[in-house]
């Protein structure tokens, strides 16, 4: 099924915040919003949830940290106890660096594979830009056209009133 | 815009830039042909880094035995390298992510080729444990796999093990921090490109970025994590590098002072790198409006305030050790000072706390020459602080029938200067190849100063 669009293209962010504000208090589906840099406040504008990424980042970093510390116990007082300078085999504060490290790469790694997955970025895959430009110097804001309160012509003006440099339907494929 | 009243505080960015016109500040250099200045600095350092490649052949093909070591002085040159490059990687770490946590916006400028800088620093470190461990064909003994050998597992209680996986989580951290960096920056690239090879490999690269808020939310939430758990980190890679030593019981290394002793110079001494490197790229490159005199009088402040916790530290161990009421102790830190290695406890002395001094002067941080020498004396400082801590200790232990002096053979020398040519071959291809500067994140302070606190539309309409 064929979905209607209307994006709307500015020159800075304060005419794009203010566009999303305006575009939300009159109940429009703004469908996304594109930058070429993360402009402050729009993901409130938007009323985009807060991401859940650092729950994911905690979880992996103690699931880290346990396993590391577990293996060190492991390999080092059960496996194969070795004696070394008479040091207790179950040395737990020595461990302590080490299980530090896996933590931490634990976490990160989870956090920038996670990020990879939940945005769905993959080597290779095909860039979709709602109009050339908004990786250098544009700033997009799409709405989608879901009922007839949306009068295009009418948010075209609302758009212009806030200096859109460009007005443009566009009629995409589901999921934009 | 540029209201009197909103001017309050200066610009980040000189110039007065348009987003368009940062785009093309940083990529034009890219997409034209490289100067001869650039060649001839290729030239260099590529040849700095066969050197190296030679020198380093021939002492794996002969053995350690090609280095000036001896029984009583088994860790020197090479150790020292080591910890000088880990040193300079802090710095890069410190502006990405530590200055990002305290909202310091003016590191937009200079964080990319920072954490460049750590990327490269911490390959030119990782070189040397491993060709100091004799056979570095066995080097990946030190990963804890099951093995044919009983299983026979890493020593989880020695430094050197914590070592490894802190100098390898570091790597792995700071390049996936570059990277996440970089990638809005890789999709600028590619949505300009106008060879073929170059889009097809920014596209590649890029992971299909579009500048989608819904993924800018999300970036914004990693990049804050990363710099949340880089900062924890970075403090703990030269903690464990600090006890490499500490956990020794040889007097002038078995001191508590060592962990914030060792952060504090790593970062000092990868400051005064980030100020020598800036100051390169910003001439080669023509970035003097993006990395300006105030970026420098900046990133001055805080080498002097590195300076002066290196300088307390060096006044709190000799007092600690004349102090200690231990002969050994008192020996080692009177003998560093006045033994047969005085000079290089002088030229270390000098460089990390006399000469740095200079930077008080807002005449001297205003000097673009004046900051680069003293940033090259703060380098130089920096290996000999090292150089003392390793030498002097182990060459005159408890037993004066031990003592042995220490020289460096050309072989040792020929491989410091390789790890050099290494660092700047990476560092000079980074500038070819990579937006030096943080394209997306200059883009959001441009405005920085004339209205800040509150967008200019929240300005006016008020």
């Amino acid at each position: 099924m064929s979905r209607r669009f209307l994006v709307g293209v500015f020159e800075n962010e304060q005419d794009t915040l203010e566009a999303i504000r305006l575009s939300r208090r009159r109940g429009f589906n703004i469908v996304d919003v594109y930058a070429p840099y993360a402009v402050h406040g729009v993901e409130e504008a938007m009323g985009l949830a807060p991401s859940r990424l650092p729950w994911i980042v905690f979880a992996l970093g103690v699931l880290g940290g346990g396993l590391k510390v577990w293996f060190e116990f492991w390999t080092t007082a059960i496996d194969w106890p070795i004696n070394v300078g008479g040091k207790p085999f179950n040395s737990l504060p020595a461990f302590v660096p080490v299980t530090f490290e896996v933590m931490v790469l634990f976490a990160a790694v989870g956090a920038v594979v996670s990020f990879f997955f939940v945005c769905g970025l993959y080597p290779g895959k095909r860039s979709v830009l709602p109009v050339p430009g908004v990786t250098d110097n544009r700033f997009a804001v799409v709405l989608e056209e879901t009922d007839s309160r949306f009068e295009p012509a009418e948010v075209q003006r609302m758009f212009e009133g806030l200096h859109a440099v460009q007005v443009e339907a566009q009629i995409g494929e589901e999921g934009d | 815009m540029a209201d009197a009243v909103l001017t309050l505080r200066p610009p980040l960015i000189e110039g007065n830039k348009s987003i368009a016109q940062v785009t093309h500040d940083v990529c034009a250099p890219m997409e034209a042909r490289p100067t001869s200045l650039w060649w001839a600095a290729l030239a260099v350092s590529s040849s700095l880094l066969l050197l190296g490649v030679v020198a380093i052949a021939y002492q794996v093909a002969v053995g350690v035995g090609t280095w000036g070591l001896n029984r009583t002085v088994g860790w020197a040159f090479d150790i020292t390298n080591f910890v000088f490059w880990i040193g300079i990687g802090h710095a890069g770490t410190l502006i990405s992510a530590i200055l990002f946590l305290f909202r310091q916006r003016w590191r937009t400028s200079v964080n990319r080729a920072a954490e460049a800088m750590t990327i490269f620093a911490v390959m030119c470190a990782g070189i040397f444990p491993v060709i100091h461990t004799g056979r570095p064909w066995f080097a990946y003994w030190l990963i804890p796999y099951p093995n044919t050998r009983g299983s026979l597992w890493v020593n989880f209680r020695s430094p050197l093990v914590w070592d490894f996986f802190a100098i390898s989580t570091y790597f792995t951290v700071s390049a996936m921090f570059w990277f996440i960096g970089l990638l809005p920056d890789l999709a600028t690239i590619r949505d300009r490109a106008t060879a073929k090879w170059r889009r097809k490999l920014a596209g590649l690269l890029s992971l299909g970025w579009n500048g989608s808020y819904r993924a800018w939310q999300r970036y914004e939430v990693v990049y804050l994590m990363l710099a949340g758990l880089g900062t924890p980190l970075v403090i703990s890679v030269h903690t464990i590098v600090s006890w490499d030593f500490a956990t020794s019981v040889l007097p002038g290394w078995h001191a508590t002072l060592f962990p914030p002793y060792f952060v504090a110079g790593a970062i000092f001494s990868g400051m005064a790198m980030v100020l020598t490197l800036m100051i390169i790229a910003r001439k080669l490159m023509r970035l003097e409006d993006y990395i300006t005199v105030r970026h420098i009088d900046r990133m001055s402040k805080l080498v002097i305030l590195t300076s002066g916790i290196v300088g307390l530290s060096y006044g709190t161990e000799f007092f600690t050790a004349l102090y200690s009421g231990s002969p050994y102790e008192q020996f080692i830190f009177l003998n560093r000072a006045l033994g047969p290695m005085f000079w290089a406890y002088w030229t270390m002395v000098s460089c990390n706390v006399f000469i740095p001094q200079l930077l008080w002067f807002r005449k001297v941080r205003a000097s673009v020459p004046a900051v680069f020498a003293i940033s090259i004396f703060v380098n130089v400082g920096m290996w000999f602080e090292r150089f003392v801590i390793i030498v002097t200790s182990l060459s005159r232990d408890f037993l004066p029938s031990n003592w042995f002096h220490y020289a460096p053979t050309r072989v040792e020398i020929a491989t410091l200067l390789g790890s050099f040519g290494l660092f700047f071959t990476l560092f000079l291809l980074f500038c070819r190849f990579v937006p030096v500067i943080a394209v997306a994140e200059v883009k959001g302070v441009l405005k920085y100063g004339l209205t800040h606190g509150k967008s200019h539309a929240e300005a006016v309409h008020e």
